[in-house]
């Protein structure tokens, strides 16, 4: 029998009058991965962030190896071998990777007068590189904010690797990671392992669960549904217990094209040109042309650096008027300048990164529903509170967003109800074309089939959706083409009948491959 | 009891409030009944106006994550504008007023284009407005005071009529019961009040002082609201050197020094965040309240110079305190 690490019991807490977890009670056993699972706003983070010392008032008790302890902050949880990757990312922005990694850990010299910069230094560049980050020296004394969100991501996870936890909690690491990236902190997890400490990994990736988990213990409205061993917990079971009913396949059928017809091009792009993100590069799109009709959704895959979310971000004007190329919505020319201007013409861009490019985390739900389509609620520049609270719930019921009124501050739900905050925030747009990055990021299951559905009843409106994802399954499930990305050019382009996981990865990485149509 | 915990869960809870333990203190402390009497509280309100009218400013560019360092200057720069165009000109009012609310309204756009399109922190940008504005100030008025006492090629003095706008904005009305500086004071925050809650411009103030990236993503016009913010700032500042000209029948190229530190200081006690993003108007009046009532109660307990100072600060610093969200 291995050793017990945590014994959480009857655990309770409440946000005002909101009552959030009811009574729950969670084990961990050294060398166990023991997954957490449970709808978004099950209270699956808010039980870790008990745990981790964050939220020091809340009913029950927390056993470590056999002792009873009560965290007054995050540092005792740390002094006390917690670690924790949290689902929002915790990096301070402004500074470099490796003070990121050991804050809080500093190596020091001179019996702690002076950080030893060099230790820290290969400290971190150790970690970086487990986790496939080859960072140079330089790489390391750079700013956090210079990278994208995929390598933040295994920079915090990083950061929670670096002092030695037994307890490591996860809390959905891999939303941003790649296939291949993923495969590297499954090694490392295995590693850990190996070594004794107990893991607890939140997740709402189905395959993820069947690949690491030991144990499964289910939430639903903040209790605990049930533990079982992974083997006794097969999908329909898990699914059950998470969402109350069975869910029918993810991907719902598609009508066949003889039903939709085919129609004309909606967004039409022509050798566009994405300037390089520094001197010295090369550009970050190249040449690259595309159409996308009426009623079509087309993936993009691409591995980091491969320029998917460039080319939205230059399609939409984010970068403002410098790509090169032609672009026509609806056969008539546009130059991408502006976000506004993109708005207007029936564009919206999905970001991401909800927390710094999403959302205002500090404004209501409604405000941030409404933000993208605010000269439709003030007429004559006057806000309107009826029409901007009508199209607020509206597109809060559409996506099933769980909330107390639609007056509570965004960054008070739950990850996954802010990713649909976001989404609801550009469907309510009414655009004509919509590019999604990561749509799903965070999204429990049952949700996601909704989105699905709802993608698709859009799709077939006559929208044209782009679509970058880093599932697999999303991207083959639910697209009618694939284009395959790599370094800003396009490598390869899948019908629906022809895409493969191994042929849209073998593209991806750069691999020739012969052109679809 | 429910009800209490959720106002005071509030931040319009919290600074009332505060506002009501000042008042609490005020009737403990009340030399001479002098706390009972209305005239107390309508000097009260007189002599909070000024600084009331350049915290509305204050307000809408701390709203969008910003400071404005340069509203005491503007104001000094203005009075001394309006005393030259009516006192010494003898322009009338609804020419003179115009031309030196534009004259604020330059100010504030310039520290808002430096701080929008150049990228300059709002704290430098209008520290250098702040700078510059009391130096075109002096250099206007010849580091003079622009008064009614004119001297004439042989050393005498002549005095020039008081014009009528000095007179009506510096009078008391409704039977002497309020102060025609306190009307427009409430017209300022009632003005703040329709910009930031009502029209979609105020919005934008909000979305791009609560995550500024997201915000222009979201195609909020970022640059221009802040534009706004600014330049309501200026106008504001203006307004308010129109008043202070009015009240001290003259245009002091010094008036308003570190007034920008009491406007701050108003809008912060009221509970809005430097960090931008939130807040409201109604803060902002209810922390000009505060601060009025503090002075005044030390003030008619003729509390030293000295000692109010420093009670002063601790004050400000408990109210912050008291103000602060809880952060979970
Ligand atoms: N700081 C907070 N203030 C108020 N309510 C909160 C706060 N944090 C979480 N909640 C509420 O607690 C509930 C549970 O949230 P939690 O973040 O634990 O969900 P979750 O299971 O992690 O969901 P997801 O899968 O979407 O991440 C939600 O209804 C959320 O609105
Ligand atoms: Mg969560």
């Amino acid at each position: 029998m291995p050793e017990k690490l945590l014994q959480l019991s009857d655990i309770g807490k409440r946000f005002g009058a909101n009552r959030v977890l009811e009574s729950v009670s969670f084990d961990l056993y050294a060398g166990e991965v023991h997954v957490l699972a449970g709808e978004n706003g099950a209270g699956k983070t808010t039980l870790i962030r008990i745990l981790a010392g964050i939220h020091p008032e809340h009913e029950g008790t927390i056993e470590l190896g056999g002792r009873t302890v009560r965290f007054r902050n995050p540092i005792e949880a740390s002094r006390h071998g917690i670690s924790v990757i949290h689902q929002e990312l915790s990096l301070v922005e402004s500074m470099s990777v490796a003070d990121n990694i050991c804050l809080g850990r500093e190596p020091a010299r001179a019996g702690g007068l002076l950080l030893d910069r060099r230790a820290q230094l290969e400290r971190a560049g150790e970690l970086c590189a487990r986790l496939g980050l080859s960072f140079t020296r330089e790489d390391l004394g750079r700013r956090a904010e210079q990278f994208p969100l995929s390598v933040k991501n295994r920079i915090e996870i990083a950061k929670a690797l670096a002092g030695d936890a037994r307890i490591i909690v996860m809390d959905e690491p891999t939303s941003a990671l790649n296939h291949e990236e993923v495969e590297r902190l499954f090694a490392l997890i295995d590693h850990l392992k190996a070594r004794g400490c107990g893991i607890v990994y939140i997740t709402h990736k189905m395959e993820e669960i069947y690949r690491v988990a030991d144990r499964i213990t289910v939430l639903r409205d903040g209790r605990r549904v049930g533990t079982a061993a992974a083997a006794d917990c097969p999908p329909p079971t898990l699914i059950r217990w998470m969402i109350g009913r069975d869910l029918a396949e993810q991907f719902a059928p598609r009508a066949g094209p003889a039903a939709t017809g085919v129609r004309a091009p909606r967004l039409v792009v022509s050798r566009f040109t994405v300037p390089s993100p520094g001197p010295g590069r090369p550009p970050a799109v190249r040449d690259l042309s595309v159409a996308v009709r009426a009623g079509e959704i087309v993936g993009f895959a691409g591995l980091q650096g491969a320029g998917c979310s460039e080319l939205f971000n230059g399609l939409f004007g984010a970068y403002g008027a410098v790509c090169g190329g032609r672009v026509e919505i609806d056969g008539e020319p546009v130059r991408p300048e502006s976000p506004g201007a993109s708005i207007r013409r029936g564009l919206a861009f999905l970001t991401g990164d909800r927390k710094n490019t999403g959302l205002v985390l500090g404004m209501s739900v409604e405000r941030n529903v409404s933000l993208s389509s605010l000269p439709r609620v003030s007429p004559g520049g006057v806000l309107s509170p009826g029409l901007e609270r009508s199209l607020a719930e509206h597109y809060v019921g559409a996506l099933g967003i769980r909330l107390e009124s639609v007056d509570q501050e965004t960054g008070a739900l739950s990850g996954g109800n802010q990713q649909k905050v976001a989404l609801a925030k550009w469907l309510a747009t009414r655009p004509r074309v919509l590019l999604l990055e990561e749509p799903t990021r965070g999204v429990d299951v049952g949700a996601k089939h909704e989105i699905y559905g709802l993608l698709r009843g859009l799709a077939a409106e006559g929208l044209a959706i782009l679509l970058i994802s880093t599932e697999m399954p999303e991207l083959l499930g639910l697209c009618d083409r694939v284009v395959a990305l790599h370094r800003g050019r396009v490598m390869g382009v899948f019908d629906r009948s022809e895409a493969t996981p191994e042929r849209v990865l073998a593209a991806a990485m750069g691999a020739d491959v012969p052109q679809g149509n | 009891m429910r009800t209490l915990r959720r106002w005071i869960e509030r931040p319009e809870g919290r600074a009332l409030f505060a506002l009501l333990f000042i008042l609490v203190i005020g009737c403990v402390f009340n030399a001479h009944d002098a706390f009972f009497r209305w005239g107390t509280h309508r000097d009260m309100l007189r002599q909070v106006s000024v600084y009331g009218i350049l915290a509305c400013g204050m307000t809408l560019v701390i709203v969008t994550g910003g400071i404005d360092l340069s509203v005491g200057s503007v104001l000094g720069l203005c009075a001394v504008v309006f005393a030259q165009l009516s006192l010494r000109r003898g322009l009338p009012a609804p020419v003179a007023v115009p031309a030196v609310l534009a004259v604020g309204a330059a100010a504030g756009l310039a520290s808002g284009a430096a701080v929008a399109r150049y990228r300059i922190q709002p704290f430098i940008a209008t520290l250098a407005m702040m700078v510059f504005a009391r130096g075109l100030a002096k250099w206007l008025s010849g580091g003079e005071k622009v008064s009614r006492a004119v001297q004439q090629p042989d050393g005498s003095f002549s005095y020039v009529d008081l014009p009528g706008a000095f007179e009506r904005l510096d009078a008391k009305v409704w039977g002497g019961n309020v102060a025609v500086v306190t009307l427009v004071f409430l017209g300022c925050v009632a003005l703040s009040w329709v910009v930031l809650t009502r029209l979609r411009y105020g919005r934008y103030l909000y979305a791009t002082g609560g995550n500024e990236e997201a915000a222009r993503l979201s195609g909020v016009p970022v640059r221009r609201a802040k534009l706004l913010a600014y330049g309501m700032s200026g106008v504001f500042g203006a307004v308010a050197g129109i008043c202070q000209a009015a009240q001290e029948q003259q245009g002091d190229p010094e008036a308003g020094v570190s007034y920008e530190l009491t406007a701050i200081a108003i809008a912060v006690i009221g509970g809005n965040s430097l960090a931008g993003g939130r807040g409201g108007i109604g803060l902002t009046l209810l922390g000009a309240m505060t601060i009025g009532y503090l002075e005044k109660i030390l003030s008619i307990n003729a509390v030293a110079e000295s000692s109010r100072l420093m009670l002063t600060g601790a004050i400000i610093l408990a109210a912050v305190l008291l103000q602060r969200r809880r952060i979970e």
